[in-house]
């Protein structure tokens, strides 16, 4: 999880991501900041996330997205 | 048949009229006969291509969603028998058939759009570096006819295609239902561009005479018949006017021409937008919304979030999002990462992705230079405030609290504007060099003296149209500053029945009027259509 939050503090130095839930519901994360972070994601946890996973509720908390890479991880093995 | 043509507004009244007259479950079918009569009008030679998007499109989906519930229904028979490496492998087999069930799919529609729009602007490019060796051009060009909506229905049902390829959307068996879906006459010419899984939930329903739902329809619609008639094409001639004569018309007209243009083509687009909003409101349709009062953003990618904003969902979903996510573009960040270090190598293919939607965006546009420079011009525009992005809010950091004062979200606002304003420039010359060459004389050539002096009634409207557009522009930035605290039609419902009567009444009697018809009128067809 901390290596998540790096990823998004890279991103928005001033969001405070252990308790925001509407990161793109918000606004906070447009899908520049999305693409950036797919990549980042894939640098570091080597997993590629899927276009169709690319959808609000997947990314709208640093929970969710961390949720996400856990599936994917787990599809993966 | 335009929409402001007589003829379009007895075509929707009789459609109308027999929609809530039919037994409700013919309803779906009446609008199927009507989208048929509609595009028949407009020639019999587009129908074959779109009868070809349907049934492709049909097949394809179909194909996906049986091979696809096949294969759940294998894998839950197989529960407890198959490893999970088998299970893995076989959904990996369904998952490439379905791909390329896709591809074949994608390849006959986009295909067929690219060869209908583009093969003239290919013929031209090639025979442009054939004449700069040889002197003459090699290839002759075509004269297909590019079939009326097909940019749009084209998007539209890709889009539905790929949900179902992705699982996100369910086939629709029945090929009359989906032709329906493809074809639904309001937004056949300029969008919005629906998904299938949204629109479905009313276009085959049977729907009531709801009152409500009638008076907001028709409301809409005069609202855009409005904007069309009474602001968009009072001032297209003193555009058409700037753009026609540059050697006359340069300097001050120049930016008078795109603060014209800018005005001419939200009214004309939005005006648009309205109206078929409007007509699927009446028949009881929602459609998606595709503006949000752009012209409030503060930046060009708030803009882009709000303008045409159907049609920027679409790339974001279907090229965008893909591409992005695609294992080349991965391996590319890797690799960028690698040799030219962190900061090149979060950013080439970002910077690769966002510039090859943008040049797609161009193209999708028109098939001409002028639309691919303006697009990538776009991109540069929205990826140079992104790297600037650290230094706002440095800016900012030290300055708290200007983001909230008033004076300089206007700044903001205006920037915008006149950001987009000038690289609308290149939609308006449609020719890069003259673009260029007309935007230089804005700072080279001074004549705002004779331009005030006179020189505005020597555009062909007269101080009367100055006067009309005027006032209409500000009828739609109160209209739009209302709008801003909801819906302006839910609050004048709250009204009595003399103030909604009045509403009505008003802009019947102001597109009488004030609109731009009449002896001589030649009616225009909304900006969009040509796309």
């Amino acid at each position: 999880m901390d290596e998540l939050i790096d990823i998004l503090k890279n991103l928005h130095a001033d969001v405070d991501y252990e308790k925001c839930t509407a990161l793109i519901d918000d606004k906070i994360l447009d899908s520049f900041d999305l693409i950036t972070m797919i990549a980042d994601i894939h640098e570091k946890f080597d997993v590629i996330i899927p276009a169709d996973e690319i959808i609000a509720q997947n990314f709208n908390s640093a929970k969710s997205i961390y949720s996400l890479i856990e599936r994917l991880l787990d599809d993966e093995e | 048949m335009l929409f402001t043509s007589l003829e379009f507004i007895l075509f929707i009244l009789g459609v109308f009229v027999l929609y809530y007259i039919v037994p409700k479950r013919f309803q779906w079918k009446l609008l199927l006969i009507a989208n048929v009569f509609f595009y028949a009008c407009a020639g019999i030679g587009g129908m074959v291509f779109m009868g070809v998007t349907i049934v492709t499109s049909y097949a394809a989906t179909v194909c996906m969603d049986r091979l696809q519930k096949k294969a759940d229904n294998c894998i839950q028979s197989q529960k407890g028998i198959w490893t999970k490496e088998e299970r893995k492998a076989y959904k990996k087999q369904v998952k490439k058939r379905k791909r390329n069930i896709l591809l074949d799919c994608l390849f006959i529609n986009i295909g067929i759009l690219a060869i209908l729009k583009y093969t003239n602007f290919a013929i031209a490019n090639i025979n442009g570096i054939a004449a700069a060796f040889t002197g003459n051009g090699v290839l002759a060009y075509t004269d297909f006819v590019l079939p009326l909506g097909i940019s749009f229905y084209t998007f539209q049902t890709m889009g539905y295609v790929i949900d179902v390829y992705r699982g996100k959307a369910e086939a629709e068996r029945n090929i009359f239902k989906m032709a329906l879906f493809v074809s639904f006459f309001p937004q056949l010419i300029q969008g919005p561009i629906s998904r299938f899984g949204e629109l479905k939930e009313t276009l085959y329903k049977e729907h009531n005479f709801v009152f409500k739902n009638v008076l907001f329809g028709v409301e809409r619609i005069l609202w855009g018949y409005f904007k069309k008639l009474v602001i968009a094409d009072r001032i297209l001639v003193a555009v058409n006017t700037i753009i026609g004569q540059p050697s006359e018309y340069y300097g001050f007209y120049v930016f008078l021409g795109m603060i014209f243009y800018a005005v001419e083509l939200y009214a004309d687009f939005t005006g648009g937008i309205d109206i078929t909003i409007g007509i699927a409101q009446v028949l009881g349709i929602n459609l998606t919304e595709n503006f949000e009062r752009p012209y409030f953003s503060k930046s060009i990618a708030e803009y882009w979030r709000r303008w045409h904003i159907t049609m920027g969902a679409w790339f974001r979903d279907y090229i965008y999002y893909p591409m992005s996510a695609s294992v080349p573009v991965m391996k590319l960040s890797t690799f960028t990462r690698k040799h030219f270090g962190e900061a090149v190598g979060r950013r080439l293919p970002v910077y690769l992705v966002m510039f090859t939607v943008w040049f797609a965006t161009g193209i999708w546009h028109g098939a001409s230079w002028n639309f691919i420079v303006w697009g990538l011009l776009n991109c540069t525009v929205i990826l140079i405030s992104q790297e600037c992005r650290p230094l706002y809010e440095k800016f900012h950091a030290k300055f708290p609290k200007l983001k909230d004062k008033c004076g300089y979200k206007c700044f903001q606002i205006i920037r915008t504007i006149l950001l987009m304003s000038v690289l609308r420039l290149l939609d308006c010359y449609r020719n890069v060099p003259m673009t260029f060459c007309m935007f230089s004389t804005m700072f080279t050539r001074f004549n705002i003296g004779s331009v005030l002096g006179g020189g505005l009634l020597t555009l062909g409207i007269t101080v009367y149209d100055y006067a009309v557009v005027g006032l209409g522009v500000m009828l739609l930035f109160m209209v739009s500053m209302l709008q801003r605290k909801g819906s302006v039609r839910e609050r004048l419902y709250e009204k009595s029945v003399v103030v909604q009567y009045f509403a009505v009444l008003f802009l019947l009697v102001a597109i009488i009027i004030f609109g731009a018809y009449g002896i001589g009128y030649d009616a225009n067809q909304f900006i969009y259509n040509q796309f």
